[in-house]
């Protein structure tokens, strides 16, 4: 776990739809200031905006009497995401997997998946209410240079 | 044709093409009304076939995946063609790791995919 965050963010939004939208948009401008590659910033975009939904509408049930909890910190190489909802959580297991045949043409059920394919870690507490996430920065180049 | 807040829409020969305002799918209230506007062009008794061109597109989020199944399935419904093209790279990725790029008929041009048509 990396001991030097150097830019570091916790609030708390509302559970309304578009309530994270600035939030993103901050953390998308402060990783291109630190020149993190396009590809790694539309991963962590979809990243967050599916977890962020999932809070608000799956763990927060759109109430808006609760909050969705999120920390954000950059480090060097290194991005963290915490979103916590009021909700009761849920076993992410239990979430049907969205390419088996029988899944492929219902409408929901991705975000986790996507999640866990763009994110290098994705994990939930033990009662499923609150995913950390963390995005590793791409190498510099595309090609296979160390 | 029926006026569209996100969507542009031209007919080129017997097909209805579609084009995305917005560059990026991911509020839900957006959502919703892009998703409204796909279906009741679906089930217009003047669209036979439909190309959806994503040339704007740079971010689309799972929800938005989830209004593309419902309208895939409206099309198959009436018995119309409905193709996608112009993904971005990115937003392909999605497609794939979700395996919908099987679910779809994607080509990588407009043209491409009305010649498929």
């Amino acid at each position: 776990m990396s001991d030097a965050w150097n830019w570091n963010w916790e609030t708390s939004i509302p559970s309304q739809p578009q309530a994270g939208t600035d939030l993103l948009e901050e953390l998308i401008r402060q990783l291109e200031n630190r020149n993190w590659l396009a590809h790694d910033l539309f991963g962590i975009r979809l990243a967050a905006e599916e977890a962020l939904v999932n809070a608000i509408r799956h763990g927060n049930q759109s109430d808006e009497a609760k909050r969705v909890h999120i920390s954000f910190k950059i480090g060097e190489d290194r991005l963290r995401l915490e979103i916590r909802d009021e909700g009761p959580g849920f076993d992410p297991s239990d979430v049907p997997d969205p390419t088996d045949d029988d899944n492929l043409e219902v409408p929901s059920g991705r975000g986790i998946m996507l999640m866990r394919n763009f994110m290098s870690f994705v994990e939930y507490n033990a009662s499923g209410n609150c995913v950390v996430m963390e995005k590793v920065r791409g190498p510099e180049n595309g090609d296979d240079d160390e | 044709m029926s006026e569209s807040r996100h969507l542009e829409i031209a007919k080129v020969g017997d097909v209805t093409v579609v084009r995305f305002v917005d560059r990026k799918i991911l509020d839900e209230a957006n959502i919703q009304e892009i998703g409204g506007e796909l279906y009741a062009l679906a089930e217009d008794s003047g669209v036979n076939k439909l190309l959806l061109n994503f040339s704007n597109v740079e971010f689309l989020s799972s929800a938005a995946l989830g209004k593309l199944i419902t309208l895939d399935k409206k099309s198959k419904t009436k018995g119309s063609v409905l193709k996608l093209s112009n993904i971005k790279d990115e937003i392909m990725e999605v497609f794939r790791i979700t395996r919908l790029d099987r679910v779809f008929d994607i080509y990588d041009d407009e043209t491409e995919a009305l010649n498929a048509m």
